[in-house]
């Protein structure tokens, strides 16, 4: 079977200096996958690249064996929250809208159909109530449930979502979650970077571990280990103090 | 009765200024709008020099001229960010002043040498004259604003992703580099036929003030498109017509001063996004919150 997605020895640089080195690794099979890492590990540049939104120094990316730039309507994506003006005069449906452009092709305008699956994508995160309201009154966890509803509006099978759970509510970490479940349980993939070292275990099938390079990549009982933990966050001890207990904590007392 | 010709002046002002703010407020919420005035400032040498090159004042012909030195304004901001330690808003400046400079340089010494020049009038580019402009000039104008509008028409879904969040438009496959391209083009386009009515230094002003003005009506993308376009044909319309009253005062600085002033109006008055607005709803809640009324 071909691998979902396959990430060939990428090396990604800015003036000449790497963010990325020699990452490799395979997903053979739909899953939900986190990518882990200290900040500044080159996690967002990892997704950017594999998205093309970075050239890449070195390496290849491929997407169902294929490029990715051959795939794309089968690739949907969050981006960072932060990436874009909220002041921006769009409405919420607008938005999630977009997420059916890239099916429709040049000049096609979206129709009756594309405005009904928006408004169950929206369902989906829980605010059709919200469907009028301006992007900028909405709080941080409703515009990143926006972003989800526009990524689902896309009907891809591999997604790629950006600290969709950074600096939101409970509730709406609920409701991602729920999201990427249902997903992955429909045979799709999703990829997400990730900051939030004990929710680890419970989100996530595989795990990619990250500090500029690879550190290691695998199913999450074998690889999120306390061993990897330290690789990845090596000789900053406050986190590795927290990424062990934390590591205690999922695992419980004994174990 | 209105002559035929003060007419088809005001047809192709108009025009002009409905292309120019829409173009505008894509440039605008693409974060580009003083490109647009670079470009415009930019475009004076190359005018002089096409003029120099013609021998005469063909519109056309300065037109073009005018497009490519903008043009090149631009690509030297693009180089000296791609290229050097220099600030998008620093290179912009650079370029601005230069070209400009080199521009009224030649437009003074066009004037004082050339036999045609004192009859050419290149000094009326800068602060733009109407009265100036002959009938088939005001058809060109009207004809390639009348283009534009179809073209932003025909972008419409594509511009809208573009200027919201391109990266998610890459990541769904559309060339946005492409898309940039065609927004700089028409911004480009727009900004030159609007040299002989507007003028160098205030062209800007009627890329930004429609839609700056539409987004106090609405927040729907749509709306504020349509405003944009409506007040950029009044601002256009008003202001020659004003300036072809008088006669003696240069239609740009004219044009901006109603759109200046429709700016205003709205920023102060328009319902629940103006200033006044604001503040008496803001006087409203405090006094419920002191009454109770608010839970």
């Amino acid at each position: 079977m071909t691998p979902v997605l396959d990430v060939h020895d990428v090396t990604v640089a800015y003036h000449r200096k790497p963010v990325l080195w020699d990452v490799d690794f395979t997903l053979d099979e739909p899953c939900l996958a986190g990518i882990i890492g200290p900040n500044g590990s080159g996690k967002s540049t990892l997704l950017k690249a594999v998205l093309g939104l970075v050239p890449l120094a070195s390496g290849r990316v491929t997407a169902f064996g294929e490029p990715v730039a051959r795939v794309r309507k089968r690739i949907g994506y969050v981006p960072q929250r932060n990436s874009v003006d909220w002041d921006f005069p769009v409405h919420v449906a607008d938005v999630v809208l977009m997420g059916t452009y890239g099916r429709l092709g040049w000049f096609q305008r979206p129709g009756r159909a594309e405005r009904q699956w928006a408004a169950e994508c929206l369902e989906r995160v829980g605010l059709t109530h919200l469907a009028d309201r301006q992007i900028g009154q909405l709080s941080g966890g409703q515009q990143q449930r926006t972003f989800l509803a526009r990524a689902l509006a896309q009907r891809s099978d591999l997604y790629f979502m950006d600290e969709p759970m950074a600096g939101v509510d409970a509730a709406t970490e609920r409701v991602i979650f729920t999201v990427l479940k249902e997903l992955r349980d429909a045979g799709r993939t999703v990829v997400v970077v990730h900051h939030d070292l004990r929710t680890v275990e419970d989100y996530f099938d595989r795990v990619v571990l990250l500090n500029t390079r690879l550190v290691a990549s695998g199913p999450t009982a074998t690889t999120f280990t306390a061993e990897n933990l330290q690789r990845t966050y090596g000789g900053r001890l406050a986190i590795l103090e927290k990424a062990g207990q934390a590591i205690r904590e999922q695992r419980g007392p004994g174990r | 009765m209105i002559a035929y010709n003060t007419l088809v002046v005001l047809a192709g002002v108009g025009l002009l200024g409905a292309a120019a703010g829409l173009v505008g407020t894509f440039a605008t919420l693409r974060r580009r709008a003083l490109v647009g005035d670079a470009l415009a400032h930019a475009a004076l040498p190359g005018l002089c020099v096409a003029f120099l090159l013609i021998g005469e004042r063909w519109l056309p012909g300065l037109l073009l001229g005018a497009l490519v030195s903008g043009l090149v304004g631009v690509g030297v901001i693009a180089f000296l960010r791609r290229f050097t330690r220099i600030k998008e808003d620093a290179a912009i400046g650079i370029v601005l002043s230069v070209f400009f400079g080199l521009g009224i340089v030649l437009v003074t010494w066009i004037q004082k040498t050339s036999t045609t020049g004192s009859k050419a009038g290149l000094d009326s580019y800068i602060l733009g004259k109407t009265a100036g402009i002959v009938l088939a000039d005001v058809q060109l104008i009207g004809l390639v604003a009348a283009a534009i509008l179809a073209l932003v028409l025909l972008f419409y879904k594509e511009a809208k992703l573009l200027v919201f969040d391109p990266d998610f438009a890459r990541v769904q496959g559309w060339p946005v580099g492409w898309l940039d391209f065609l927004l700089m083009g028409l911004l480009a386009v727009v900004v030159v036929i609007g040299l002989p009515a507007v003028g160098v230094v205030l062209m800007a002003a009627l890329l930004i003030l429609p839609g700056s003005t539409a987004r106090f009506w609405s927040d729907r993308f749509g709306v504020i498109l349509t405003l944009a376009t409506l007040f950029g044909a009044a601002t256009g319309l008003v202001g020659a017509s004003l300036s072809a009253a008088t006669d003696t005062l240069p239609a740009g600085p004219i044009i901006v001063l109603v759109g200046t002033a429709l700016f205003v109006a709205s920023a102060l008055f328009a319902p629940r996004r103006g200033v006044v607005a604001r503040w008496l709803d803001d006087r409203r809640f405090r006094r419920e919150l002191r009454e109770g009324a608010v839970p």
